[in-house]
């Protein structure tokens, strides 16, 4: 094979003002075969999106070239005239940013955006890039081909964004694609729906790609040859299988280490005997709840229904289901924060009110709600010692040095310098300000801390960091948790319970290594399913299992009557699932599967009866109305 | 969407109810007594009682307010106090005038202004965008009299072009009328221009730092397209209603303009009205500019509106 | 535990990375400090211009007036920007001038911000009732003209210096208002926010300690946008003669007053509209300065 691209030596920094250069990329070198996907791998700052972009010949703004050379069929890109460069990006070279629900123009067609560089380069004419994206969109086994470059963005679902931005990359033929971080927004069953789509659609066009992303798992499944970076240098490259199956370099070992291990019972170090296991810290009874105004017990949109679960004492339960599931409003409900249209949350015991404004002191003490995000959760204007100290004197009544002393403590506790408390949020890195957002809750000195997706936003290494400091603090302090996330394998290492919530309904629940092995629910056996192995050819083996079947193309539809999960359960009953509310098994005291097979036919869910497909070759035409 | 726009009228239309009651309320803590003021000092205290009974001037406030409020919606606008003259046959002809001013302004200043305003976007950090942002911050920087004032020293006193008062006559032909119109018409473009270029390019190069704009960059697509087509269509929003502002300003804010000119507008016929104390005249006027302003703005917030695919083309 | 240590050494070796670029701090360009030079200059002069000017804002020379510049008349003096026209020297009015016309301007807009910011914010944080009835009169208010509403008030109040400051304040409180209610309830909606107030703190501590410092540096450059309006707005009552009455010197009724000369010849107009324009300007530059370089700079990336 030939070489396409060629990096030699490239190096990217920050210019200052006082002249000086802050280096971002320190004289890279890899090469890019005809045909070849190679992926940069490393954490956020390695410098991975920025040599990417190179390969446009573009930086962005603040950034910029200052050594090496990056050659495309011989020619240097940096050295290229506008005209070139013009011409060069979105027809030789295209790129799929991380985002396409922010990378789509919202005031364009999806059609037109599509076609947009192929036609303006000249490559086909209007009539031409249309029927070619039309094609794609078959290619790409997105729902309505025909009619889809017609509409606005905002009318599509996420995945569906995401496998569009393909098209519109491969819509001019181009030699070498750049896909940055093209599915980490994505729901686990979305991603390996469109990891597949990229992958066929990259096999069957021949040309040559950059993955960029943080994940390994995900590159075994696409790549050929892996080049892995840290903070702008390449620390090791090599093929797919030695990486993977022989890797040399501590770093990638250690990236190797932080990477997800599929979800398997017996992960975790689980709860030691001397916790109470029989006392309900929180319980939530027959909630119900949702958006907008509540009549009759019924708010406008119901985002949760019928909800039944407890935290016992110094327990961890991981709640987990797809965005749009409820996950987050459960929290929000229990934290006061949304009151239920109806039933209760109780708090050791004692029925709590709905709204935070009407509860206790000491019940706000007790129960901590910890949000995603540490950027819009931290005051930027207000110093750590600050953030920390205010909760100490609410709750605590600790003032001065005492104050000064347990704001200390609890840096100490999230393994954070004590000199962080004179530092502002913007001076810290993203994971140390989720340990700051961890121990401004953690200082109220909680009974429970609801955790929403606090490593969701957070690189490999530093999200199983985070993971670690929960379980010390669990150990150490006996606080509860539960634990919201999408990542299953992040709940099978550390959570005692899990709770699985699809549409708004929990369809399966109870001690983690009971959840995690059969008899599953048909969904939670989709969602084991879907997280990716780092093992090649884990994709194509996972693709062929039944419950991949229909389980993918389908959208959630929060449905008030029947089985949530009906429309997209391969082994769905048509005039019992779509009905009736599904009777409860109980395989073993505490867990609960609620479905209307037998648990002989859950068990044997390969062979289960079938009575319907309800029309999936249809396909939902808009799997995009609840998102 | 067709929700979003009755909402935006309906707020439109207690905007212009609370206007009312300020401008009640305002023009009536103007000091003196209306019939004293009309009657003069010799008036005999039966000839004032019977003069407050004739206008309901007596009545107690809110009284008063509900009839003249009446007397809005029936078009009744009251009886200038100066000869009895009708308000309505009062301010109509210069309500032409002003609006024949601001359409003229309208017409040339808009897509002036927008398509320098995207020039200067297009070409950021050039000479050509130096040049515009410099020349328009300094002409909003200063007084609109000192920009007349230098219009009238340079066109009437140095060059003695143009005439320095806008004297309006029906029996002028339209050439005549536009002559005598040119220096409010140059001023005002000016002044309004300047505001209109920097806020066009300010909308365009907010949304210049998004995603898709760096996503277009990505795709090899030209500078003019990038601006006319994937900028433009997000930045309609905020530039259409810079435009209402400016054009609002143009029917009820020129009051410099029309001083300095002589030029008989309906902004310069409410100063008379209230240095004269003409109660109802000023209050007419008032309500004209107020309904100007708010019938302004909501065609441009439904412009917005229309503007948005995601209202246009719900899910 | 042995499991901490070990990552706690590893971490030594492969430092969690910084999320970007150090951000870089603001700098103003040249222009913008030319800018804050010629504002600073002014501001000293409103404290010091009527100590080191050679005359007083209402010594009339009994000499000639509309004298050009560099004139010296007898006995009185020498005329760096010539005499107005009643035989004022306009230099000395101009430093006088600075006091009046920026003294009350920024009075004016401190007042208009006191107001509006405080029931702005409270408009946002309480939402509700409260809300709706401060926008609506609000909007009533931005609906008609300002010097509409300026000339109502000192019809109805007279015209003194007080009265002016009042309405001046009034006037652009209520645009201060919009704004500040716009900042509130962007900033109303961080998490941060709801989590003060799960943890039960009161309405005074969110809104000064949780909205206002996240609030302060957008308000301070509109701070410095709205200063210049109501230097133009008081300047423009002067024009029309309702602003400063004489014999005070300011700038605004200066450029009125000294009109005629400029058939003449005589330049004494143009300086205080100069005067003007420069503070103005300056202002603004300053505030164009900031806000290009907190802005991204995708546009220089086109090609």
């Amino acid at each position: 094979m030939t070489e396409l691209l060629e990096v030699k030596g490239l190096k990217i920094a920050a210019p200052q003002k006082d002249g000086s250069e802050i280096p971002i990329v320190k004289g890279v070198d890899f090469n890019v075969k005809a045909g070849e996907v190679v992926a940069l791998i490393g954490e956020s700052g390695s410098g991975k999106t920025t040599i990417s972009l190179g390969s446009l010949g573009y930086t962005k703004p603040g950034l910029e070239f200052t050594g090496g050379s990056i050659k495309l069929h011989g020619n240097d890109i940096l050295t290229m005239g506008n005209d070139d460069l013009r011409s060069l990006r979105g027809q030789k070279v295209a790129y799929l940013a991380q985002s396409a629900a922010a990378t789509f123009n919202p005031a364009i067609t999806i059609g037109e955006q599509v076609t947009e560089s192929a036609v303006l380069h000249g490559v086909m004419t209007q009539e031409e890039a249309t029927i070619r994206a039309t094609e794609l969109y078959h290619a790409l086994e997105l729902p309505d081909p025909e009619l889809l470059g017609g509409r606005y963005p905002h009318q599509v679902s996420g995945g569906q964004l995401q496998r569009l931005m393909a098209a519109m990359a491969l819509v001019g033929r181009p030699d070498l694609l750049v896909l940055d971080e093209p599915t980490t927004a994505l729901d686990v069953t979305t991603q390996i729906e469109v990891l597949k789509a990229f992958k066929k659609v990259i096999q069957e066009e021949g040309s040559a790609a950059i993955y960029v992303t943080h994940d390994l798992a995900v590159v075994a499944q696409i790549a050929d040859h892996i080049v892995v970076l840290y903070s702008g240098e390449v620390q090791e490259q090599g093929s797919v299988d030695q990486i993977i199956n022989n890797p040399q370099h501590p770093y990638t070992k250690r990236l190797m280490a932080a990477a997800h291990a599929g979800p398997k019972p017996g992960m975790g170090d689980k709860l030691s005997g001397d916790h109470d296991k029989d006392i309900a810290n929180v319980q939530v009874k027959d909630m119900t709840a949702g958006y907008g105004e509540i009549r009759d017990g019924k708010p406008a949109i119901t985002v949760l229904r019928d909800i039944n679960m407890s935290v016992k004492n110094g327990h961890v339960v991981g709640v987990i289901g797809e965005s749009g599931c409820g996950k987050s409003t459960l929290a929000r409900v229990i934290a006061g924060l949304l009151p239920a249209a109806q039933g209760n949350i109780i708090l050791d015991g004692k029925t709590l009110e709905g709204s935070y404004k009407q509860r206790t002191k000491l019940e706000l003490q007790k129960i901590q709600f910890v949000y995603q995000m540490a950027d819009t959760a931290l005051n930027p204007k207000q110093m750590i010692g600050e953030i920390l100290g205010r909760p100490i004197e609410m709750f605590q009544g600790l003032t001065g040095k005492k104050k000064r002393e347990k704001v200390a403590e609890t840096l100490r506790m999230v393994e954070l310098p004590v000199e962080f408390e004179n530092r502002y949020p913007a001076e810290l890195s993203g994971g140390q300000k989720q340990r700051v957002n961890l121990a401004r809750s953690l200082a109220a000195e909680p009974e429970i801390m609801l955790c929403d997706e606090v490593t969701s936003a957070l690189d490999s290494i530093v999200g199983s960091n985070v993971v670690k400091l929960l379980k010390r603090l669990r150990d150490l302090t006996g606080v509860s948790f539960m634990f919201i996330t999408h990542d299953l394998s992040t709940v099978a290492a550390f959570a005692d319970e899990i709770v699985v919530l699809y549409a708004g309904r929990i369809v399966e629940q109870g001690p983690v290594d009971e959840v995690l092995s059969p008899p599953f629910h048909p969904y939670t056996r989709l969602l084991i399913s879907s997280v990716p192995e780092m093992k090649i050819g884990w994709l194509e083996e996972t693709m062929k299992k039944r419950e991949m079947a229909v389980g993918i193309a389908r959208g959630v539809e929060i449905t008030a009557v029947g089985c949530p999960f009906y429309n997209r359960c391969p082994i769905a009953i048509d005039g019992t699932c779509n009905i009736k509310t599904p009777p409860v098994h109980e395989p073993t005291p505490g867990h609960q599967i609620s479905c209307h097979h037998s648990l002989e036919d859950i068990l044997g869910f390969e062979n289960a009866p079938q009575q319907v497909l309800h029309g999936f070759e249809k396909a939902a035409p808009d799997d995009a109305a609840i998102l | 969407m067709q929700r979003m726009v009755i909402q935006r009228i309906i707020i439109g239309f207690i905007t212009l109810w609370v206007v009312s009651v300020l401008v009640f309320i305002g023009t009536s803590i103007l000091p003196g007594d209306v019939a004293e003021i009309v009657l003069g000092q010799t008036a005999t205290p039966e000839s004032l009682a019977a003069y407050r009974a004739e206008r309901g001037l007596d009545q107690p406030l809110y009284m008063q307010y509900l009839t003249w409020l009446g007397g809005m919606f029936t078009g009744d606008l009251g009886t200038s106090k100066a000869g009895g003259a009708s308000i309505s046959s009062l301010i109509s002809g210069r309500f032409g005038n002003t609006m024949l001013l601001a359409g003229i302004v309208a017409i040339i200043s808009v897509p002036m202004s927008v398509v320098l305003g995207l020039l200067a976007a297009m070409y950021p950090g050039t000479w050509i965008d130096r040049i515009l942002t410099f020349g328009t911050l300094s002409l909003i920087s200063v007084p609109e009299f000192f920009i007349a004032t230098f219009m009238v020293l340079i066109f009437a006193v140095q060059l003695q072009w143009l005439p320095a008062i806008a004297t309006m006559s029906p029996e002028a032909s339209f050439w005549e009328t536009i002559g005598s119109m040119a220096m409010p018409l140059i001023t005002l473009i000016i002044v309004v221009a300047a505001q209109m270029i920097r806020m066009t390019r300010a909308g365009i190069l907010n949304v210049m730092n998004s995603p898709y704009i760096e996503m277009a960059i990505l795709k090899g697509v030209k500078r003019k397209r990038i601006i006319l087509r994937h900028a433009f269509y997000n930045a309609i929003g905020p530039i259409v209603n810079v435009i209402a502002l400016n054009l609002a300003y143009l029917v009820s804010g020129v009051v410099i303009v029309e001083t300095i000119f002589a030029y008989p507008g309906l902004a310069k016929l409410m100063i008379d009205g209230v240095q004269t104390r003409d109660l109802p005249l000023v209050q007419a006027c008032a309500m004209i500019f107020c309904g100007t302003y708010v019938i302004l703005i909501i065609m441009a917030d439904v412009a917005a509106i229309l503007s948005n695919p995601r209202l246009r083309n719900p899910k | 535990m042995t499991d901490a240590t070990a990552n706690t050494e590893e971490s030594t070796i492969y430092d969690e990375l910084p999320d970007a670029p150090p951000k870089k701090k603001l700098e103003l360009t040249w222009v913008g400090k030319l800018g804050v030079t010629v504002v600073v200059f002014w501001l000293i002069m409103v404290f010091v211009g009527p100590y080191i000017a050679p005359f007083h804002e209402a010594d009339i020379m009994a000499y000639d007036s509309y004298m050009p510049i560099f004139s010296t008349t007898e006995g009185e003096g020498f005329h760096l920007l010539g005499t107005d026209y009643i035989e004022r020297d306009i230099f000395s009015r101009i430093l006088w001038g600075a006091r009046t016309t920026i003294g009350i301007a920024f009075t004016a807009t401190l007042m208009a911000y006191a107001v509006g910011v405080s029931l702005g914010i409270a408009a946002a944080v309480a939402g509700g009732w409260l809300d709706i009835g401060l926008s609506r009169a609000n909007d009533a208010i931005i609906s008609l003209p300002s010097i509409m509403l300026g000339l109502l008030a000192v019809n109805a109040f007279g015209s003194s210096i007080p009265t002016l400051i009042m309405t001046a304040g009034a006037i652009y409180a209520a645009s201060v208002f919009r704004i500040a209610r716009a900042l509130g309830q962007d900033i109303m909606v961080m998490d941060f926010v709801e989590a003060a107030r799960v943890r039960g703190e009161t309405m005074q501590w969110i809104i000064f300690r949780e909205v206002l410092p996240n609030a302060a540096m957008p308000l301070a450059t509109d701070f410095g946008l709205r200063l210049v309006f109501v230097v133009l707005f008081i300047s423009s009552l002067s024009f029309l003669g309702l602003g400063i009455q004489p014999p005070m010197a300011d700038w605004g009724s200066m450029v009125r007053q000294n009109l005629e000369g400029l058939g003449y010849g005589s330049y004494a107009a143009v300086w205080p509209a100069l005067a003007i324009a420069t503070f103005t300007i300056s202002i603004n530059l300053i505030v164009d300065d900031i806000s290009a370089s907190s802005g991204g700079s995708l546009a220089k990336k086109m090609i």
